[in-house]
């Protein structure tokens, strides 16, 4: 274990081959790969390890696919689905090492439930459980666990990325781990929303990775929203998929062929979404049969907790339904991997999870909580060993004296520091742009405009003003690393002019062949913007 | 969001204030830890399962306070609600082995 030292002005000084930032699933898997290949590893996390994410709070399935001749059947089918932006490559391999990280956590002894004919049922997993579980792991591998230690930017030592600074919230010092490479697994941007696992959830990543040079894709796919309870933070969709669904007034909102909706999830949060620009909508779980109401009770308990607080009984009364935005946790956009071990472009710099972008896995259509809780699986493993192969061929590299800090917006303002530009307000006027469902689920050319213009306004405003102090650093960071995400998203979905997926233009309706390939996105202040056909897949037959 | 912390039941062990993943509670010197920042509560629930005394109290409302009070809490029997609905007890993980969601999916 390193030991911790204090420097002269008092901050915690760490040295580590490999430094992961983040505390869900990725994170976790990263540090025990990194571990496992004899590296010396530090996690440091915004929030903690074991319930900080998107995963700990909920209860996800994985895309569980095992061995055999009907894997490549089953990606196929998958891909199908995707937009035609998914690598069957990566899907292929992500599902290979998922499934043995999968049996990896059977034979820790993970409490998986038994199916009817008592085999272990794998393809699931309960967040507050396989977290805790995952938490243990990290610290039997000896990884050193940094809680509540917020990182505010990468160091890099004109070559290479070289470790990482923030601050320790629960005791006001700042810290910095020098390591010999680094992995990004900080999770996707929720932009605010009110969701399980969000208040982490700030595209902090984003904004590091993109200090340091890293580029971005499938930033436009952030249109996924998830209905819950009205005010809840339960932005889990599979109960409704035995519901229906009413106006104010009563009448039933109806799929495209007319009937009433049975079922409001997938495609058909698109009807529900018109219905709520429209006014309140209510639903009810009454499409569940009893033995399938108890099996969600007791399968779905967190699903059910807003229900029994506000005295609902969802299977018999109606109750009012909101759709929640999800940004790039439900969406795809994230940091680009340029290689099989999670590498960035940038040395020394690698990605796991939702920082990472999903489009190689799930293209323009939402990776649920299946495909990107088996992207955590596998993702987090290949960082892992790729940070600490990268780390083993620096050694005696690192800890060069000129050591330089990448962080700029929000912690280093180009101009003087205003106080009137708050982080708050600056997160709420991103929020007007990126989360309504008539500017952002269903988007138009003129409207993504004039959010691009507002956001434009917003980002200079942060870029040139906004600073926080000692603490507030955290806030001022996040509210940065918002904007960002925000103008990166809004540009691509202008520039995407066609529909695919979750990204809805009602002004380009349909698929264009000129937009059959990723988008990908390289800098901060001024950004361009550049097709990737060439890096489109070699398409399974 | 987070709402209560019972002081009749909460042994001061700061549990949620290490746990907590939005860094919302705050420890003091000899009480009961407070609820510091409520406005960053993200409504996950998890510090009410990580408390070994069921003293944390969730309201659904992730948007602002409910104003529900211990007394009201207690008389609907909600402490703990959600740890016994997993089969989390005293702050310990369990029952994710009882876990029948694979049916859900068969239906799905």
């Amino acid at each position: 274990m390193p030991k911790p030292q204090k420097s002269a002005s008092d901050s915690l000084l760490l040295q580590a081959d490999v430094l992961v930032l983040g505390g869900g699933p990725s994170a976790a898997w990263a540090a025990v790969a990194a571990a496992e290949s004899g590296a010396k590893v530090v996690l440091a996390d915004k929030g903690y390890l074991g319930t900080s994410g998107a995963t700990a709070p909920s209860n996800t399935g994985t895309w569980c696919v095992p061995p055999g001749d009907n894997r490549h059947a089953v990606v196929e089918r998958r891909w199908q689905r995707t937009g035609e932006l998914a690598d069957p490559r990566w899907m292929l391999r992500c599902v290979d090492t998922a499934y043995r990280n999968l049996l990896r956590l059977s034979e820790w002894g993970y409490p998986f439930p038994s199916e009817d004919d008592g085999r272990l049922y794998i393809a699931n997993l309960r967040g507050p459980d396989y977290m805790r579980f995952m938490r243990r792991r990290v610290l039997l591998a000896g990884v050193t666990v940094l809680d509540h230690h917020p990182a505010l930017e990468l160091l890099s030592d004109g070559d290479a990325i070289v470790g990482a600074a923030g601050v320790a919230r629960q005791i006001g010092q700042d810290w910095r781990v020098d390591a010999n490479a680094v992995v990004l697994a900080t999770g996707g941007c929720a932009f605010r929303e009110r969701i399980l696992g969000a208040s982490g959830l700030t595209g902090d990543g984003y904004l590091m990775a993109a200090e340091a040079g890293a580029s971005l894709s499938g930033m436009e796919f952030t249109g996924k929203y998830t209905l819950a309870p009205y005010g809840s933070s339960l932005n889990k969709g599979l109960p409704f998929r035995w519901a229906s669904f009413h106006r104010e007034d009563g009448t039933p909102i109806v799929g495209p062929t007319g009937e009433p909706l049975r079922n409001g999830i997938g495609d058909r949060e698109e009807e529900v979404a018109r219905a709520l620009i429209d006014g309140p909508v209510y639903a009810r779980l009454d499409q569940a049969e009893p033995a399938l109401q108890g099996w969600l009770r007791q399968g779905q308990p967190n699903c059910f907790v807003p229900y029994d607080r506000a005295g609902i009984d969802p299977f018999g009364e109606l109750f009012p339904i909101t759709l929640r935005a999800e940004g790039t946790v439900r969406g795809t956009g994230g940091i680009d991997i340029v290689s099989d071990d999670c590498a960035t472009g940038v040395p020394g710099l690698y990605v796991a999870g939702d920082a990472a972008s999903r489009e190689i896995m799930t293209g323009a259509v939402s990776g649920g909580g299946a495909v990107n809780s088996s992207w955590a699986l596998a993702s987090g493993w290949w960082a892992g060993k790729g940070a600490s192969t990268h780390a083993r061929r620096r050694t005696g590299k690192a800890f060069r004296s000129a050591v330089q800090s990448l962080g700029q917006a929000g912690l280093r303002p180009a101009s003087s520091p205003r106080a009137d530009i708050s982080a708050g307000e600056v997160i709420e006027a991103v929020r007007n742009e990126v989360t309504p469902l008539d500017k952002n689920f269903f988007r138009t050319g003129e409207g993504l405009e004039k959010s691009g213009e507002r956001l434009g306004s917003v980002w200079r405003d942060v870029r040139d003003h906004l600073q926080g102090e000692g603490l507030d650093r955290v806030r001022t960071r996040e509210a940065a690393s918002i904007a960002a995400a925000g103008r990166w998203s809004v540009a691509a979905a202008l520039h995407r002019t066609e529909s695919r997926g979750m990204h809805r233009r009602s002004d380009q309706p349909g698929k264009s062949a000129a937009f059959a390939h990723r988008l990908v996105i390289t800098g901060v202040d001024a950004f361009r913007i550049a097709g990737a056909p060439e890096r489109l897949a070699e398409l399974v037959s | 969001m987070i709402e209560i912390v019972s002081a009749t039941r909460c042994v001061e062990c700061d549990i949620c204030v290490k746990v907590c993943p939005a860094n919302v509670f705050d420890a003091t010197d000899n009480g009961v830890p407070v609820i510091a920042r409520q406005e960053d509560c993200q409504t996950c629930f998890l510090c009410e399962i990580y408390c070994p005394t069921d003293a944390l109290y969730v309201a659904e409302f992730a948007e602002g306070p409910t104003g529900i009070t211990e007394a009201q809490a207690d008389a609907r029997q909600l402490f703990g609600s959600y740890a016994r609905a997993l089969g989390w007890k005293r702050g310990k993980a369990g029952g994710s082995e009882f876990d029948p969601t694979h049916r859900i999916r068969v239906a799905q």
